[in-house]
């Protein structure tokens, strides 16, 4: 058991096994998106209220969930990369952050665009939901920032791990924040207690959207690990040797 | 380490205050009640909300004015509101509107907010289930009428 966790925190070793796994994520991703991409615009029906603008719920809601999903997956290495020092920890938590901030990104932007027909207004200042969403964005920019300004390689991760792990308080929040105050957004349609309350069609194609975008998450993740890794291993004989190996081959 | 510490009590601090200001935001909520009979913020513009009573919506031909009743199922507030109305605004529906009291006490709005909920489902099923919750509801009257 805790071979396998020293082999994993080995950068080499887990430089080879993320490439193994690359192309399995990707393979299983990609069909899911294509299958919910088009079972969300042609096989679900329009809903009794929205018609077919409540199909923006296939990029949205995917969009949200990942943002959160990225935030705890880069919290969760900070954490380990601090207590631990392990620097493969800090390479994931320092490669999560852009994708997190992408999904937040379009989660704003897809809500913002589906709450203008819906109900009235682009944005709500004040609303919980939506504010909480956007404090992970900056959270994700501030983290991001912050490693940009330190130069020192080992002081960056350190202190960009303690932002990322006080920031996770934010997570709960923005679940939450729809029980908790009142807010314009809606609670939870899938999460929630009596099952999800959508229908069958229209669920399955927004399951796999969820699970394609999270399959597709882990494989550009693994791939900026790698880089992260290549980056911060780059005086290492075993990048050398891949270098000169490459080169060779090429 | 110590910036770092500045740095996450800053955050925090941040943190409480938007809390906080979720909470004073919906001070300025009036209800329908307090504002029939005048009880409103005056100097600010302020929120009311309820649903839209059946029938009320009086549209001017030509013209994006429009008003409604807005009733809390006690007390009934008149709304003008001259824009595009979101797709969900609907007679029974559940609204919010944003502005100030005028002279003759209606309600002129400069924003109207629908909400939805949490439900989604195809028109037909939602026919079938409005269909059977009015079987039920004629049932449960012909019950009560029986006794």
């Amino acid at each position: 058991m805790w071979t396998f966790f020293h082999k994993l925190a080995s950068p080499p070793h887990f430089y080879g096994l993320a490439g193994k796994f690359i192309p399995w994520f990707a393979a299983i991703g990609l069909p899911l998106v294509a299958y919910g991409t088009w079972a969300g615009l042609f096989i679900a029906p329009p809903d009794y209220q929205q018609g077919d603008a409540f199909r923006i719920i296939y990029v949205h809601v995917p969009a949200a969930y990942l943002s959160m999903l990225a935030y705890m997956v880069m919290a969760i290495a900070a954490g380990i990369g601090l207590i631990w020092r392990m620097k493969l920890a800090h390479a994931v938590a320092a490669s999560a952050a852009p994708l997190g901030a992408w999904f937040t990104f379009l989660a704003l932007a897809t809500g913002s665009i589906w709450g203008r027909p819906m109900w009235g207004t682009w944005w709500e200042w004040g609303d919980p939901r939506l504010t909480s969403e956007l404090i992970l964005l900056f959270l994700y920019l501030g983290y991001m920032a912050l490693r940009a300004a330190i130069d020192d390689g080992t002081k960056a991760d350190r202190a960009s791990a303690v932002l990322a792990l006080v920031g996770a308080v934010n997570v709960p929040i923005i679940h939450f924040s729809v029980e908790w105050w009142s807010s314009l957004h809606q609670g939870p349609t899938l999460i929630r207690e009596g099952g999800p309350a959508i229908a069958g069609d229209m669920l399955y194609p927004l399951l796999a959207m969820i699970f394609g975008f999270s399959f597709l998450f882990g494989a550009l993740l693994l791939m900026r690990v790698k880089s992260e890794v290549l980056y911060r291993e780059r005086r290492a004989r075993w990048v050398r040797r891949l270098a000169t190996e490459s080169a060779g081959a090429a | 380490m110590l910036a770092v510490g500045l740095a996450a009590a800053g955050v925090l601090i941040a943190t409480a205050l938007t809390l906080r200001a979720f909470q004073d935001n919906m001070m300025f909520y009036v209800e329908i009640s307090d504002a029939v009979a005048g009880n409103v913020p005056e100097e600010r513009t302020f929120r009311v909300g309820g649903l839209v009573v059946e029938n009320s919506v009086r549209r001017q031909p030509g013209e994006l004015e429009v008003a409604f009743d807005l009733t809390d199922l006690e007390d009934e507030l008149t709304v003008r509101y001259a824009g595009i109305l979101p797709d969900l605004f609907r007679e029974g529906q559940g609204i919010i509107a944003h502005g100030r009291l005028d002279e003759n006490g209606q309600f002129v709005a400069d924003e109207v907010l629908a909400k939805h909920d949490e439900n989604y489902m195809p028109p037909e099923v939602a026919d079938s289930l409005a269909k059977h919750a009015a079987a039920k509801q004629a049932a449960a009257e012909a019950g009560d009428a029986a006794q």
